[in-house]
């Protein structure tokens, strides 16, 4: 992870902007980061924060009135939010794939899988059908499905679910994207089968140098997965940082609010903390930091002016008084 | 499998049957043949001589009986208008109303399926509005009207096309057939629009709902996120997830375009068997109407069991589902 290597994704200043008849909501707002090749970032933040909204941004899948209304997103040094709908089609699947939250609706039921993996292949890789289909297979094998050859022809309803998410990181690797974005791989999963989906992203992805946009609530599958984490509240970038660093030593209170309410940080507590209220609507955000009616450590200039931005801040949490790490707190 | 089709036709089997029985009935209440069939002059032992040759006097259950036992060979007993076996006279009027139903169905189908995946696609487009705008002509215009209107403008207006009959037609073994001369081409185009229109709205707007219905699931925005074009993503991916629904309703519709084509055969004098049946009722020649009716549930009955057969060749879920119940 130098500094001078390219990095796969670059996003700056993100905004997306959905037009209502009550106003713009901003569900990405202002939103920059980077992600290296084979490099896993961890987005997390709760439902509504725009972790996703960030991701089908990127991929160019926002739903209409949704938009991308400032900023830019570069994939391998090539700029992409500006590109037209064919352009960017042929992005899709080639050099940015998607893996979904729910594996039984993703796949196409009445399609084999073998047909599924192989039109990708074909559309993005100019190689015939025999040799789709042979691709298609060893694509299978490599996500650890067992007698790949003679399961190819099978349909979706004939998988268990881990399998089938198995099926579609296929789908989503198999014309050897530079990066994939995958929403919540595991949240509709087994919590057995969750680790193993994980490993098999991990193990993938490191051994073709793949960067990773995983979006997820679940601060274990950070904790296991992620090299980097990425903390969204209310559409905009709490704190980033590297994963331990973030999630031992948090500078932005709600990070630490985060952990403090996670299982896999309180161990030996009796009671999980929580944090007060409930993040605000979009189109009801507070004044200055949209944290502040929640937050422990709020003052004056919280309420106030402008929103902290990271990059005005220490660039790792928007914040204008982050914990500091060396004095001891608890949040 | 196997087994699903046996089940299948058995159920079939006794639907007809309770249509026979229910039709045979109704023709109990509709009046008696013998006054029409014999002239003023008649005599007591004309009329009880004519009822014992037609079996009237037997009691209800034979004449059932007698009735269903010959329809299954195909013998709907003689007309009491024309004298004639009924089975000739709707093997001589078939063919004519069977072609204006195949050609209804095959424009219902096609204009129906192809107006519903662009209405869907383009929605909120000019062209999908328009498109939508007018389908509500369709339902909502009674098909005689329709059929009266098109007449006016094509026939009397414009002189293009013929207003009645079946123009020209070219025997094929027994079978006449329309479809070889270009006044019989000619002459199916307005009747053929009459009778489909309706069926025709109505795939449609059920196309573009269930269409809409597909384009939201997940398999089509990861069909996308895959980079697939959009051609492949709404027909390859999207249109064969909607035709399940779109079967079952097309081929009720199919058999009432059947079923429907009385009037059309009405309005524009076709002579096929929806005309036969009219004339039929007025006549009350009960083997006719008999024979009619079920000659229509046969059809009914046959398009649900290819219906039900198509499902399992469409949808793999239910192939595996149906082996395993049936097995």
């Amino acid at each position: 992870m130098s500094e001078s290597m390219q990095p796969t994704l670059s996003i700056r200043k993100l905004v997306v902007e959905i037009p209502t008849r009550h106003g713009i909501l901003r569900p990405v707002d202002q939103v920059s980061y980077d992600i290296q090749p084979g490099e896993i970032l961890g987005v997390v933040g709760e439902s509504g924060a725009g972790k996703s909204m960030a991701g089908n941004a990127v991929i160019g899948l926002l739903s209409p009135p949704a938009h991308i209304a400032g900023g830019e997103v570069w994939l391998n040094g090539n700029r992409i939010d500006n590109l037209s709908r064919s352009q960017m089609r042929r992005k899709r699947g080639r050099e940015v794939g998607m893996v979904f939250q729910d594996p039984l609706t993703s796949l196409n039921p009445l399609l084999p899988i073998g047909d599924q993996l192989s039109e990708t292949i074909i559309e993005h890789l100019n190689v015939g059908k025999s040799e789709a289909r042979r691709r298609a297979i060893a694509a299978l094998e490599e996500v650890g499905i067992p007698a790949a050859a003679e399961r190819v022809d099978s349909y979706p309803h004939e998988f268990s679910g881990g399998m089938r998410q198995r099926v579609v990181i296929a789908l989503a690797l198999c014309a050897e994207p530079t990066l994939v974005i995958a929403d919540e791989p595991t949240t509709a999963l087994d919590v057995s089968v969750q680790a193993q989906i994980i490993a098999l992203l991990r193990r993938l992805c490191r051994e073709r140098g793949t960067a990773v946009m995983l979006v997820t609530h679940d601060m274990g599958v950070i904790a296991e997965a992620a090299d980097r984490v990425a903390v969204m509240y209310a559409g905009r970038l709490a704190e980033i940082g590297p994963v331990r660093e973030v999630l031992t030593a948090p500078r932005h209170p709600y990070t630490a609010g985060l952990m403090a309410s996670t299982p896999l940080a309180s161990q030996g507590k009796r009671r999980l903390n929580q944090i007060p209220g409930s993040m605000p609507r979009l189109g009801a955000l507070p004044e200055g930091c949209a944290f502040h009616p929640r937050c422990p450590r709020a003052a004056a200039r919280c309420a106030a002016g402008d929103s902290p931005h990271i990059d005005s801040c220490d660039g790792r949490a928007a914040c204008w008084f982050p914990i500091d790490a060396s004095a001891k707190e608890s949040a | 499998m196997l087994a699903y089709i046996i089940r299948r036709v058995l159920q079939s089997v006794l639907v007809l049957l309770v249509v026979g029985l229910v039709a045979f009935s109704m023709f109990r209440f509709v009046g008696d043949p013998i006054d029409n069939m014999l002239g003023q002059e008649r005599t007591q032992a004309d009329i009880e001589r004519l009822r014992d040759v037609l079996g009237l006097d037997d009691p209800f259950p034979v004449q059932y009986w007698k009735f269903m036992s010959q329809a299954a060979e195909g013998n709907f007993g003689i007309s009491y208008r024309q004298g004639r076996p009924v089975s000739d006279i709707l093997l001589e009027r078939a063919p004519a109303t069977l072609e204006l139903a195949a050609v209804s169905g095959l424009f219902a189908i096609t204009f129906g399926i192809g107006f519903g995946v662009l209405t869907a696609i383009r929605r909120g487009g000019l062209l999908s509005s328009t498109v939508m705008t007018l389908s509500l002509v369709g339902v909502s215009l009674p098909t005689f009207l329709i059929g009266i209107l098109l007449i006016y403008l094509f026939s009397v207006e414009l002189g293009w096309l013929p207003s009645f009959g079946r123009g020209d037609t070219v025997m094929i073994g027994g079978w006449s057939t329309g479809f070889l001369t270009t006044s019989g081409l000619k002459a199916l185009i307005l009747p053929s629009i009459t009778l489909g229109l309706y069926q025709m709205t109505l795939i449609m707007r059920l196309v573009r709902s269930e269409m809409l219905e597909v384009l939201r699931q997940d398999y089509i925005r990861f069909a996308r996120a895959r980079g697939l074009r959009e051609r492949s993503v709404n027909f390859r991916h999207a249109l064969k997830n909607t035709l399940v629904p779109v079967i079952t309703v097309t081929g009720l519709q199919l058999g009432s375009i059947i079923a429907f084509a009385i009037i059309t055969e009405t309005v524009f004098q076709w002579p096929g068997v929806g005309l036969l049946f009219i004339n039929a009722i007025q006549f009350v020649d009960i083997p006719v109407m008999a024979a009619y009716l079920m000659l229509i549930s046969v059809m009914f009955v046959g398009i649900n069991l290819i219906v039900d057969l198509l499902y399992v060749a469409i949808d793999p879920r239910l192939r595996s589902d149906s082996s395993k119940r049936g097995h």
